[in-house]
Order: C-alpha cells, then structure tokens, then sequence
C-alpha cells in the first residue's frame, strides 16, 4: 500500500470556518521516531540495572518500543490505530527475529569453513589420521590433515542410486495417477499412502532400509545401497507430487489433439505430454535431490562409517557428507584437540550447504530456461 | 449526509505511466454521476482515486486536488482509511465475506468503529441498511446464513447495503452492472435512484442505456490510443451529453460509432 | 503454453501412429501401474519389515530391555521428550512464522518481499546437520547466560528449575533449534494462502473503512485459517521426526520437568545415537522404537491431510 501520496507537497487550508474532519487525530511525524529514540535509552538503562549485555540491550529496547509506541498511536488516534500500529510493528520484529538466526547459521558455516576449504580437504580422505595427527596440527608441528574425499564419494554415489531408482518409479507412479487411473480406487490410495511417505521421519525411513535388508543379509548389512534404498524411500513422495502436479497443468487440448491424429496413448504421453512438463519435471527431481542430500539419519543407520575412500555401493561401510559433518563433531578424532575435526566438520558443512544452494538454483533455472511461456508464474 | 466532491487537475499515474491526465470536474451532492467511455480510458481509476482505493494498487499515484466539502483527501496528514470510511465503493463483482453471514457482512464497516453496539441498535442498522439497498425482505428470514449464498444480484445488493450502514457521504459505483442478469440489472438501477436522495453516488458504467437511464449527469472519458493518457472529454447534463454532446468524440460514442 | 501442435510434430506423431503398435500401449500402461503398486507394496513392506525386526522386542521379557523394566517404560520418557521438544518448537515458531509469511505478503514492499520469499525457500533447504552443528556450537553456548538468569528468576517454575547446564545443550536450546528449522516451513507455506486472498475481499474491507491489520482479520486470516493449521501440523510432524538438530545440541538423559537442565531424550535421536554400536535385541529395540516414532508422525500427518481435505470442500463450496 503506498503512501507516497501522503507526502505530497500540496497543501489546502480548510475554508474559514469549517473544522476539518479528514485531519483530525494524527500523530505528529515525530512522535515514533521519539519513542524508537527513548526505547533505545530506557532499554539501555533497564539493561545496565541487571547486568549490560548488547543483546539484553536491543531485546529490552524492542520490548519497550512494542510497548510503548502503539499505546501512544492509540493515545493520539485511538484504539483502532493503535492495533494497527501494534500489529505493524509485531509483524516487522518478527522478521527481525526470524532473520538474526538464520544469519547466524550462515555466518557461523562461512566463518568457520572457509578457513578449512584447501586442497587437503577436497583431496584426501581421513584413510590414517588418527588423534596423533591433529594433536600434532593443533600443536602447530604441521598442517591439518585429512578431509572430506571419501564423503564426496559416498555422497555422490549413494545419491546417484537414489536418484536412479526413485526417478523412473516416481515419474511413472505420477504418470499413472494423470493420465490412467481416472480419479480409480487405485489412484485415490496410491495418492493417499504418497501423501503418507511424505510424512516418514527420515530416521524411520532409514530403519526400514536396515531392518529389510537385516532380513534378507544378516543383522549387520550395511553399506552405499542399503542408504541409498532408504534415501529413494523419502525422494519418491516429492518426485511424484511435483510431477503430477506438473503433468496436470499440460492442457488437455494437447493431448486430445495427438489421440484426433490417431495417435496411441502412450506415443502422446512420451512424445506430447512429457516434453511439455519436462522443465517442471526436471527442476522437481533437482529439489528432491537437494534434500535427500543433505539426510543424516537414515545414513547413520544404514551406511555405516568409513574413513576410506569407497566407490563401490555395495559392498563396504560408506561416509557421506552429512555424516562426515556429524562424526566430526559429535565425536571428534582427537578428544583433547577437537579444533581440527571442527574445521573438517564446518568446512565439510559449507561444500555441503554450497551444493544443495547449486541445486536449488540450477532446479529455478532449469524452470525458467525451459519454462514455457504463458505458464510463467 | 452527502458531500459534494470537487476534482481539481487530477493526473494518476500507474509508476512512470499517466493513466488520466488533468480531469477537473464538480460533483454535485445528491446526484448520480456516471462515468462512460471505452475501456482503458480511465474512468475506474479515476473512481478509485475518490476515496484513495488506487493506493491499494502498487505503484498508483496520484497528483492533484480532490475536494470533499472543500476538505483536500490528498492534503497532508489525511488518513486514507478515514477517507474511505466517508467515502464507500461498491466493485464490479459481489465480494460479500464468505466466512461471515448476511447480518456480520451488513455490520461488518460498522464493528469496526463501535466495537460494542447494542443488539437493538444493530438489528436496526441491519434492517434499515438491508431496507436502503431493497434486499430486506428477500433475506429477514435468513440472516444468519452466509451472504455467499445469495444471487448475485442480491449478493451486490447486499454489498450496497454493507456500504451504506456506515452512513458515508458518497457512495462510489465500480460498474455495479456488469456482473448481473437483466433482472437484477434493474433492481441495481431503481435502487441507485432511491439512494440519491440520501448519498452522492458517482457510477462508472460500460452501459450507455444504464447510464442515461439512471444518472443526472455524465463525464464522458476517452484515449487517443494504447499508451496515452485518458482524459475527461465532456461533462454535463446527461439528457444534453446523449442527446446534444459538443464534442465529436462524445457523439460517436453515445451514437455507437465506436467504443 | 502452445496448445497447438506444430505440423512437423504432427506428422512425426503421425507416423509413428501406424509404427506403434498396440502392445506398447499396455506395456507402457503396466510399468506407470506397476510403479504405483510398487509404492504401495513399498510402504506396506515399511511397516511390514520394522514390525518384524522389531518382534523380538515386544516378545522379550521385561528385565532384558534396556532400563530393566519392559519396553513401554523405557520408550514413554523418549516419547515424552519427543513431544515436549517438538512443542517448544511449534509455540515459538507458530506466530513468528505466521507473521513472517504476512510481512512478505502484506508488509514488504514487493521488491523486497520477493527476495525474502526466495531466501525463505532456500533456508528450508539448508540440511538439518547443519542446523545441529550450529545449536551445539553457537547457539548452546549464546543461552547458557540466559538460562542461568532464568533459574534465578522463574526457578520457582518446574520447567526453569536449576541449576542450569553449563553447556546450554538443554531441551529448550533443542526446543529453539526445531523452531528456527521449522520456521520456513510454516512461513513458506502461510505466504503461499496469504497471496491467494481474494482481491476482491481485501479490497472491500479497505473501502469499508478497515485499517490493515483489520483487513488481515476480516478478509487474510478467516480465508487462510485451515492452511495455517495444516502447515503447522505438518511442521509439527517434521519437528517430532527430526534427528541431528537434537542428537547434535542435546545432552540427553533421563526424564525432567526443567527445560533448563541437561536431561531427556528423543526417539530419533536415541536411535541416531545408539543405532551404530547395536545389535541383537538392542537393535531390535530401536527398532521398536523407530516404529512407534514412525506411528506418532503417522497420526500428525494424517490429521494434517484430514483438515486440507475439509478444506477443499470448504472452498470449493464458496
């Protein structure tokens, strides 16, 4: 809602004589910025009363303005200003709010990962560095050693047979509830149990890769594969859900022109349908990548943990990314000198952080690249 | 209860764009007013910058005088919800509350200034607003039952009556109209005649015969072509604007030569 | 979107008319079919496979499970935890992400409101892990002062009663990680039924007179009220599942009263924590649990998806 218009320069003197009723009860210019100012001041006193810290400061001096400034509004325009004002002002500190952490949370990675991003890192596995090795690092008698090779590794290959089972699984399933199961018994509760995979705690998800496999190999079958079944468990609600809302809105006038052409159905699908969703189809399967690939849980459960590099997903323990992260800081390689697992740990979390961001812009770019044009939002 | 409304070098613009360029015109208290014209011309923005609803719109701005008795809606520190509490509109589609029943939609612009009004006081404001607006005795049985599921003629009425329970001084018209059947087309008309004699009512209209059949005077408003501003062409007696318009333009519309 | 075909595709699809036969209609029919039925015999294998491994379990005498007293009493302090720490999250993160969503769809200005909704996006994205590294490295440490000022202040509360941890890795500090997690959640969701308001509605509250935040009230809220309540309970539902955040912030322990304190524990991350080094029954014992867990979300999602349903009968009838 604009208010450029209120600060226009034009001014009417009411006729002589008349009270004028559109001006009546405003608040001065000034009276906010004063109560923002004398917030500021109280709030810095009530602080020093208990004891001075700058974030006591600023929390009390926003209390004190949420406070303060819409019972003055109300004061001076009344109760309906005021609640107008209050709401305002609530709505603006909860943004603050909401943004102080997640700056934090980015500023904490990029800090304490951009020192430990080296070729070390990037390069080599943590094969051989055992305490000794960091304690020497932290001592300062040579480099930090060890890094997140192995992770990478696992990352990729454990996220590649994820994404190779729950794509064609998940396109399918949603091309069967647009194009074949007609609002069917069969479609209904296909859609319904989708809905319900999308709720599965990703722990549960990875229980269930264990717990099958457990069965089928023995109680301790855990490597690339088993985490990788897990991670197809949670990709395919979210491949099928955005397919199928991506298929829905290819008009039906395309298909029924390729089925007056004689064409067979599903001909139309591959050839008519598919091409006209597959931007959509394509920057979906790129967001379900990018969450998958930042699980933890199910990987602690199902792939085990490895210090070496491992290429093959089917046999051997695996480490990706996440896990790396966790392991490094739960339980850091040296006890007593935990600064270098931190730095392969926060490291690790920015190269994981920057992929999943690549993702999510690449999946916005693929979407808009492709986008065809009377459907752009 | 009605205010006469003086436009004095109104220019809107929508960002960079002049949407109505210099319109000065007078509008008397209790009269009908209808704004005509081909689409695009401006005429319903124009009508939004009446009682500021423009600002709702990004980027829309306004540059002149709008004169209310003689009071500047555009003067410093004028609060546009004061504005528009003065000042009703009724849109082109009904839009009563859907979540709300027929009695809360009639109360809905009064609660908000009285939040504590007695139950008498209230069902008298809902039968006299609901009687204003000739929809009383259609729904006195059902006030309780949400207005969405009404007609749509009685859905408009019933947003007519939702803006005359605040008591404004003018009612602004959004093409009432052009959303009805016929039928309910009619009842909207004799109704915008009764109101008259309370209210000032401004209408914008695409229907020339609603327009001549229910307004006392017309601005008739045009473009020069896509891009260009619109502008005011002519403004006077509505018997004289259909009938005996000065200007070329104004006669090929009113004769439907174009538009 | 081109809803005509041009003539090049169309006398391609015409060829290939005469060429494809009849049996790639059903073959291709069958694999979407079977692909369905795989999901389904997926999640039936889900329940399936953890009800069997974790038989063992329910079938064991008392003193065998972990704690020595029967399975329910070892599981109920952890379900417990669960919820108390997926309700911190929910009542901090409810009204700050509720008003988040309106500052992007009713506040901001648009040039500012769609970055922020972009950022909003992005941040749901961020992997819990990290959201956990940070709680214990940052944020624990930010609130030991915090709690410490409240022992000595609101100690008379059960929930704030001392002394506090020294560390912050408390349930109130996990309480908070959840919130921030789910916050985009909430936020991203909200803002999308926000900016479905009618227009028309916004539009004839202003012109009656409503201040902004009336408008929000008479025309926002009522329309967009079933979509917060599903967005929270789906929020609610991420939130009880959640693992790192709580394995990594948490210093868990038996079941207490204080927030404040180091103590309690999650099924997820009890079984995070303890899954690697297990076997035999314990295994089959987190497995159980993983069940009940897995049960617990099951109920929140689906109460979730019976108010969307309501309310697309809600709004289709208007």
């Amino acid at each position: 809602m604009s208010t450029a218009s209120l600060r226009q320069p034009t001014s009417s003197p009411s006729p002589a004589g008349r009270r004028p009723t559109l001006t009546r009860n405003q608040k001065p210019k000034w009276l906010v910025p004063v109560i923002a100012v004398a917030a500021v001041v109280v709030g810095a006193a009530l602080a020093a009363l208990v004891g001075f810290s700058t974030a006591l400061w600023a929390v009390l001096a926003a209390v004190v303005f949420l406070v303060a400034a819409p019972v003055a509004v109300s004061a001076v325009e009344g109760r309906r200003k005021g609640a107008d004002s209050l709401m305002t002002y609530l709505v603006y500190a909860a943004f603050v709010l909401a943004v102080i952490p997640l700056i934090s949370v980015i500023w904490t990675v990029l800090a304490n990962g951009v020192p430990g991003l080296n070729s070390n890192l990037l390069l080599t596995s943590m094969n051989g560095v055992t305490g000794a090795t960091d304690n020497a690092a932290a001592a300062g008698d040579g480099p930090v050693l060890g890094g997140a090779y192995h992770a990478i590794v696992g990352t990729v290959s454990i996220t590649f047979w994820a994404t190779l089972m729950s794509v064609p699984i998940g396109l399918l399933t949603a091309i069967y509830l647009v194009e074949y199961s007609k609002g069917g018994w069969l479609g209904k509760s296909i859609t319904f149990f989708v809905d319900v995979m999308t709720g599965i705690p990703s722990i549960v998800a990875g229980l269930f890769a264990a717990a099958l496999f457990g069965l089928l190999l023995g109680p301790s079958a855990r490597f690339g594969f088993v985490a990788a079944v897990a991670l197809t468990v949670l990709m395919i609600p979210t491949v099928v859900k955005n397919t199928e809302e991506m298929l829905k809105i290819v008009p039906n006038e395309l298909r029924e022109a390729a089925y007056a052409l004689g064409v067979r159905k599903w001909r139309t699908i591959l050839k008519v349908v598919i091409p006209t969703a597959i931007s959509g189809i394509a920057s979906g399967v790129t967001l379900a990548i990018a969450r998958v690939i930042g699980e933890t849980a199910p990987l602690l459960v199902t792939a085990g943990f490895a210090t070496a590099i491992n290429w093959n997903s089917f046999s051997g323990w695996m480490t990706t990314l996440p896990t790396f992260i966790y392991y490094q800081i739960l339980t850091p390689t040296s006890p007593t000198n935990p600064d270098p697992s931190q730095q392969r740990a926060w490291a690790a979390a920015l190269i994981l952080i920057l992929i999943v961001m690549l993702l999510n812009l690449l999946a916005r770019l693929v979407a808009r690249a492709f986008a065809p044009k009377a459907a752009g939002r | 209860m009605s205010k006469r409304i003086d436009v004095e070098n109104l220019n809107v613009y929508y960002g960079d764009f002049l949407a109505v360029e210099d319109v000065s015109m007078g509008i008397d208290a209790r009269s009908v007013t209808a704004f005509i014209g081909p689409s695009g011309c401006g005429k319903s923005t124009l009508l939004r910058t009446l009682n500021r609803m423009h600002e709702v719109i990004p980027g829309a701005r306004a540059e002149g005088k709008v004169l209310l008795d003689g009071e500047n809606l555009y003067g410093p520190g004028v609060d546009p919800v004061l504005v528009r509490s003065m000042i009703g509109m009724v849109f082109q589609r009904p839009n009563p509350f859907p979540t709300m029943s027929i009695r809360d939609n009639v109360l809905a612009g009064v609660k908000l200034n009285s939040k504590r009004i007695s139950r008498s006081d209230a069902d008298d404001l809902v039968e006299g607003s609901l009687q204003g607006a000739n929809l009383w005795n259609e729904v006195k049985d059902r006030l309780d039952k949400p207005g969405s599921g009404l007609s749509g003629g009685q859905q408009q009425r019933l947003c007519i009556a939702r803006a005359i329970a605040v008591k404004p001084e003018v009612i602004l018209m959004d093409e009432p109209c052009s959303a009805l059947d016929p039928i309910s087309t009619l009842a909207i008309e004799d109704l915008i005649s009764e109101l008259k004699e309370e209210y000032t009512v401004v209408i914008v209209t695409h229907n020339m015969q609603q327009a001549s059949r229910v307004s006392d005077r017309t601005a008739f408003f045009n473009i020069q072509g896509t891009g260009k501003p619109g502008k005011l062409i002519e403004y006077g007696p509505t018997a004289e604007i259909f009938s005996n318009p000065t200007e070329k333009q104004t006669e090929d519309y009113v004769s439907g030569r174009f538009g | 979107m081109s809803t005509t075909l041009t003539t090049q595709e169309s006398s391609a699809l015409a060829e290939d008319a005469a060429a494809g036969g009849r049996a790639g209609d059903s073959v291709f029919a069958g694999f979407s079919l079977g692909a369905g039925i795989l999901i389904l015999a997926s999640l039936a294998a889900v329940a399936l496979f953890l009800f069997l491994e974790a038989l063992p379990t329910f079938q064991a005498s008392a003193e065998e499970i972990t704690g020595g007293a029967g399975f329910w009493s070892y599981i109920w302090p952890m379900v417990i935890g669960t919820v108390i720490a997926a309700l911190i999250a929910i009542v901090i993160a409810t009204p700050i992400g509720v008003l988040v969503a309106l500052y992007i769809s009713h506040y901001a200005p648009p040039r500012i409101a769609k970055p922020v909704g972009y950022v909003i996006d992005l941040l749901a994205a961020i992997p819990s892990v990290i959201y956990g590294a940070w709680g214990t490295t940052v944020l624990a440490a930010a609130l030991v002062p915090f709690y410490a000022w409240l022992t000595a202040n609101l100690g008379f509360i059960p929930l704030f009663s001392g002394p506090a941890s020294q560390t912050g890795k408390t349930m109130l500090t996990v309480g908070i990680v959840l919130a921030i997690m789910i916050l985009p959640i909430i936020t991203a969701m909200s803002r999308e039924i926000f900016i479905q308001t009618p227009k028309l509605h916004e539009e004839a509250a202003l012109a009656l007179g409503a201040t902004r935040w009336e408008m929000i009230r008479m025309t926002v809220l009522p329309f967009a009220r079933p979509g917060i309540i599903s967005s929270v309970m789906l929020a609610l539902g991420r939130a009880l599942g959640e693992t790192m955040a709580v394995a990594l912030v948490l210093s868990g322990g038996p079941l207490t009263a204080s927030l404040v304190q180091s103590g309690n524990q999650t099924i997820a991350a009890e079984i995070a924590l303890n899954f690697p080094e297990a076997y035999g029954l314990r295994l089959s014992e987190l497995i159980a649990a993983g069940l009940i867990l897995f049960l617990i979300t099951l109920v929140v999602n689906m109460i979730a998806r019976a108010i969307i349903a309501r309310y697309k009968e809600f709004s289709g009838a208007n």
